[in-house]
């Protein structure tokens, strides 16, 4: 459907609603649903009362999304697309609706966690000046009554984000994909500059990911452009019909091409267009880095692997060569740099950005075993990085969450189940065996070979092993070393953060020794929606 | 002669084995039993310390009674039926390699299993009274009862992976008991020696088991003897070898015998159960086992032969030198199965005759070493027979035991040792041409030397002066020499009845040969050069021989308490093992630790100089990298466009170039 046609549709009268598979849909719409409530809850509920409302409505619009989602997926049989080609229905959307639904819960539940940090960690009076006496004083007990109670707009602003991310991943073509990309953005810009603790550094961070943000999504849309002229649809299959044709300008193509990339390359901080994540993930408050790194990776990567699969895959001799190159740069930037990192949220940002390379990897391998792996691969991350976030929160002293790496030292001798469980997920992101991170390289690198990229994977397995190095210099430094005097302490999580780091671990686990499970769903017969 | 052995072949093998009836449905618990103990008082801990020893011996010898009467019923079968099996479970069921796991139950594993339960409850209740002021008593008997399980294993299993669990099983549990004493350097050190010694044979063992898989894809006992014929003859000469690799590690035979005198360091049981009346035999029973395959090869069998000629001398010979009690009786355990390796190498005409001195010597070796263990409980545990002397007034029922097991052992006419020794020279003289004469006066010499070391060996314990009176022990207390109680004697009364009886009881009528001829085939006789009276005419001269020249030197004149120095050459050789511990150093050791060291020399400049090297590039390249990480949004802007100018232009340069 072009723009003439449309201008037609006008011209003949009233437009016709499309046809929409509503139970397809309504994990998006309970989610989008939720998130309305969610606002009109901040304006009509007293203050003391909000957080619970807020909670409830959260974890119940994406428990019900869940189950919706799940009746959904027992009735699903073919691939589709609904809401006139706009969404497509297939099972690569719906593993990555399913990876999202459960990693959004589990985030949630770091996000409402009120036993950590008192109050929330966020911040309890937005408009009040950063480092100013009346927010010094809304961070210590006003009264004798505790801190002031945390902003309750993280909840819905969480849900349009997530909302977007579905929306995202299953987007058909690149405007919706587009609007999608903006809408799982912007509320992630302002859940950065949240934070309760160090809300200079936080903000800061919110308005570096913004202006960048923007830059990138100027990139999306100007390649979206290109690529219009240059297949004269934004549908995804109308332009690998295109490509196949070739009657057509190539420059158009090309350039449009790199330009959507950049922008994709960004939002799942693939270097070198990942210069925003370390400052990022460093000042956002902790459980929405942790949502971040878990779910907008996936929501990315689901896109990336979509586009590259659907639209693409005609045209990969030519651009398939470069994409290797930024897979390499991107597994070297984040494995050398994160050699030197001294704060923990940081190296762990430059892990995310050699795991982005790798998950690259899985991505460009054009085949089915490629899209399995690389979503397999997505599911396994997500719950690893999560559970990471979820302990460094745990880590605190006097200033809040103690994040420099010379803080851990001698953990293990304080809080030995803390230093074990890290260490376990430590060992997952370095790809050991038993651990899912192991299976997730393993089927990638797998699925890469097959598809004739060897060079790059056995790139791919230098880089990993200098990745392990600072993966175990934490281990070390917890285990071996003489515990800092005046050193943090592991806070003792509530019921809320101890269920989500669980569920991460587990799922780490369960993945490592039975990966089966998850296999099998993203086994054969994973085809796109036509 | 070879081939005719080789055409016989199927005579010697079993029918396919009948499946356990009757009791023999149960014979799983000969090793769950031992095993059962083991596990209990491992486990168990402290809360097992007051009841621990009785555990212990209680599993062995409700299992020796089991295999008694294992024993009575499968004697009420006839020949073919004498060989049983009970198949247990599917143990390693890969793809192409498919181990069951079932018990072997014929005669030949039935009179190990007797000998084995037998010997070793004797041993067990010794050891109450051995170990009574041991802190660590139970854990004694754990691992005594972990090597009972393992042992039977050996025996028992019907497989050679199965026998291969098992030999390793008494492997590890020999470990743990020579370093039983691990606070001292010398135990630890011998327990090590043992174990690396052993694994050079058990990697001989464990080739010899690829090879059978690789030809014939089994290892189960019925399969690989019934179709030994398939493999070639290179592949028959190399199993041979190979599992007489094996057997030489765990029989300490010669090159491999050295770790035996050194494993002396455990407690005096342990030398008796493992190190003398059963482990250390493993070697001869896995040659007996593997008949059908050394029937099919001359040149083996050669091999093996000349392997336990040369190793009953030198163990004889060494066994002259020594003033350790224990270490004479070692080298004396080193020389005997030097005797059963030679007779299992004369194939049809000696597997039998093997395994009836392996049983003899089991009993007669047995005491001895319960003896020097009751010696050296009596005199404040001084193993240095040139500070004892005179004890047989001291110590009458260890001094009449011990005499009756080492007249058993130097072959005097009509105790067990002369029966099963003089069949052995007898046998090996039978053997045509040249070899009947270098194996039986090999043989015929052993004998005359064994005679000379132990009659010395009884002299100076047990008579002579009272050397000890003007001595003092190490911490510097007088030495009070006394009997032991009844739980150590009892066993070593039984032990010397078994010398005295023994031998007799199995030669007579072909009693033993006869039965164990389903496992081993029937037993040939050889008709040698020399008729055999004047055999066992030479055999008893020599011997008389060897004794009257032991108490020249030892019994009529007075012995010194130190040892003299200096001494003709041949004594000199003995007293350094004839150099075996040199040449091992020379040979292996010390190429290897210079192997070792070339490869340190490789590891720390070229590895490690590659490895270093790499880390620093790395390290200084991120510290030098991470400057680009400013913080400025503008300079990430710009390092974003710059990347998507880059990316534009390459593919670009990829489409249009």
């Amino acid at each position: 459907m072009n723009v003439s046609t449309l201008t037609t549709v006008f011209a003949q009268g009233p437009v016709e609603a499309p046809a929409i598979d509503f139970a397809a849909v309504a994990p998006i719409l309970i989610v989008f649903g939720g998130a309305c409530l969610g606002v009109l809850v901040e304006a009509f509920f007293p203050r003391h009362t909000r957080w619970t409302w807020q909670v409830v409505l959260a974890l119940l619009s994406i428990g019900t999304a869940g189950l919706a989602f799940g009746l959904y997926l027992r009735e699903f049989t073919n691939p589709t697309t609904t809401l006139a080609d706009r969404l497509a229905v297939d099972r690569p959307a719906l593993f990555l609706w399913g990876t999202l639904i459960a990693l959004a819960l589990a985030a949630v539940l770091l996000i409402a966690d009120r036993t950590i940090e008192p109050g929330g960690s966020f911040v309890a009076q937005a408009a009040v000046r950063a480092g100013s006496v009346q927010d010094h004083a809304l961070n210590i007990a006003p009264g004798g009554t505790g801190p002031a109670g945390m902003r309750t707009e993280i909840f819905p602003l969480t849900l349009f984000a997530l909302g977007g991310m579905m929306v995202f991943t299953a987007a058909n073509d690149l405007l919706t994909m587009f609007i999608a990309l903006e809408v799982l953005s912007l509320p992630l810009y302002l859940m950065c500059g949240l934070a309760r603790r160090r809300r200079l550094l936080s903000q800061e961070a919110a308005v570096k990911y913004f202006l960048l943000g923007a830059f990138a999504s100027a990139f999306f849309l100007y390649g979206l452009a290109l690529l219009y002229g240059y297949a004269g649809s934004v549908k995804l299959t109308d332009i690998a019909t295109a490509t196949t044709a070739g009657d057509r300008s190539d420059t158009l193509l090309f350039v449009g091409l790199g330009l959507l990339v950049v922008g994709l390359m960004f939002k799942a901080s693939v270097g070198p267009f990942h210069a925003w994540t370390p400052d990022v993930y460093q000042g956002a408050p902790t459980p929405v880095t942790a949502f971040m790194a878990a779910c907008t990776k996936v929501a990315a990567f689901g896109a990336i692997v979509r586009v590259f699969h659907v639209a693409f895959q005609a045209s990969s001799w030519e651009w398939r060569g470069v994409l290797w190159a930024i897979a390499i740069a991107s597994m070297a930037i984040g494995a050398v740099l994160g050699l030197t990192q001294t704060d923990i949220k940081r190296m762990i940002a430059y892990s995310s950005i050699a795991h982005a390379g790798f998950l690259l990897v899985g991505a460009l391998a054009l085949t089915e075993e490629g899209r399995s792996a690389t979503l397999f691969y997505l599911l396994a991350y997500g719950f690893t990085t999560l559970a990471v976030f979820g302990i460094i929160s745990l880590v605190r002293d006097a200033d809040g969450e103690a994040t420099h790496l010379s803080q851990w030292a001698g953990l293990a001798k304080r809080s030995p189940v803390t230093a074990w469980v890290f260490t376990f997920l430590l060992l997952a992101l370095a790809g050991i065996p038993l651990t899912s991170g192991f299976i997730g390289k393993f089927v990638v690198f797998t699925a890469a070979v097959q598809d004739g990229m060897a060079p790059l994977v056995v790139i791919a397995l230098l880089m990993s092993a200098v990745a392990a190095f600072f993966y175990l210099r934490v281990v070390v430094l917890m285990f071996f070393s003489d515990p800092a005097p005046d050193g943090p302490t592991v806070t003792v999580p509530g019921v809320f953060t101890t269920v989500a780091i669980t569920l991460g671990v587990l799922v780490t686990l369960l993945l490592g020794v039975y990966p089966a499970v998850a296999l099998d769903w993203v086994g054969p017969g994973l085809a796109f929606a036509p | 002669m070879t081939s005719g052995i080789a055409a016989q072949g199927p005579y010697f093998l079993a029918a396919s084995p009948l499946p356990a009836e009757g009791i023999a449905q149960h014979a799983w618990l000969l090793i769950a039993l031992p095993a059962f103990g083991a596990a209990v008082l491992l486990l168990g801990g402290r809360r097992t310390n007051a009841w621990g020893h009785l555990l212990g011996c209680a599993t062995v010898l409700a299992a020796f009674g089991y295999g008694l009467a294992l024993f009575l019923s499968a004697g009420a079968f006839g020949e073919a039926a004498r060989v049983r099996e009970l198949s247990l479970f599917s143990w390693i069921p890969v793809n192409a390699l498919q181990v069951d796991f079932g018990l072997r139950l014929d005669p030949l594993s039935l009179v190990f299993v007797l000998l084995v339960t037998g010997v070793g409850a004797l041993i067990h209740i010794y050891s109450i009274g051995y170990m009574a002021h041991d802190p660590n008593r139970r854990k004694f008997f754990a691992y005594l009862n972990l090597f009972v399980a393992a042992m039977l294993l050996l025996v028992l299993g019907n497989s050679f992976v199965s026998l291969y669990f098992g030999w390793e099983g008494v492997g590890l549990a020999s470990y743990l008991l020579i370093a039983f004493w691990h606070h001292r350097p010398a135990a630890a050190t011998a327990a090590k020696k043992a174990f690396l010694m052993n694994r050079v044979g058990d990697v001989g063992l464990a080739l010899a088991i690829f090879i059978m898989f690789a030809q014939l894809g089994t290892t189960q006992y019925t399969e690989v003897f019934a179709r030994a014929g398939e493999f070639s003859s290179a592949q028959l000469v190399a199993l041979t070898l190979l599992i007489l690799l094996g057997a030489a590690g765990k029989s300490g035979q010669f090159p491999l015998q050295a770790w035996l005198p050194d494993a002396m360091e455990g407690p005096t049981p342990v030398s008796a159960l493992i190190h003398a009346a059963t482990m250390v035999t493993a070697g001869v029973y896995l040659i007996a086992r593997a008949n059908p395959i050394y029937n099919l090869t001359a040149d083996g069998r050669l091999a093996v032969m000349a392997i336990g000629a040369i190793t009953l001398l030198l163990g004889a010979i060494i066994g002259c030198a020594y003033d350790d009690f224990k270490k004479v009786l070692a080298y004396s355990t080193v020389s005997q199965i030097g005797y059963m390796i030679l007779a299992v190498g004369l194939g049809p005409f000696g597997y039998a005759l093997g395994i009836m001195h392996l049983l003899t010597h089991g009993f007669f070796k047995a005491g001895l070493f319960l003896g020097a263990g009751s010696v050296m409980h009596g005199m404040n545990d001084e193993g240095n027979i040139r500070r004892l002397g005179g004890l047989w007034r001291y110590m009458p029922i260890t001094f009449a035991t011990w005499g009756l097991a080492y007249l058993a052992l130097i072959g005097f006419p009509g105790l067990s040792g002369f029966f099963s020794k003089d069949a052995i020279i007898e046998a090996a003289f039978g053997q045509a041409g040249w070899r009947g004469w270098v194996f039986g006066g090999a043989a015929l010499l052993g004998a005359g030397i064994t005679a000379f070391y132990m009659t010395r060996l009884m002299l100076m314990v047990f008579f002579g002066k009272e050397r000890w009176r003007e001595l003092r022990t190490e911490d510097g207390r007088e030495y009070h020499p006394h009997e032991s109680p009844l739980v150590m004697t009892v066993p070593m009364i039984l032990l010397a009845l078994g010398s005295v009886g023994a031998g007799f009881f199995f030669a007579q009528g072909h009693r033993l040969t006869g039965y164990l001829a389903p496992s081993l085939g029937g037993l040939q006789e050889a008709h040698g050069p020399l008729p055999a009276l004047a055999i066992t005419g030479l055999t008893i001269t020599l011997v008389a021989l060897g004794a009257l020249v032991a108490w020249l030197v030892v019994g009529r004149r007075p012995v010194p308490v130190e040892r003299p120095e200096r001494v003709s050459l041949p004594v000199r050789a003995a007293r350094a093992d004839l150099y075996a511990n040199a040449v091992n150093e020379t040979l292996v050791a010390r190429t290897g630790t210079w192997l070792a060291r070339a490869l340190v020399f490789l590891d720390n400049r070229g590895v490690d100089g590659l490895v270093n090297g790499i880390a620093a590039l790395l390290g200084g390249s991120s510290s030098r990298l991470r400057r680009l990480q400013t913080g400025f949004v503008r300079s990430y802007a710009l390092s974003m466009l710059g990347g998507s100018v880059l990316v534009i232009a390459a593919l670009m340069v990829v489409r249009f170039a």
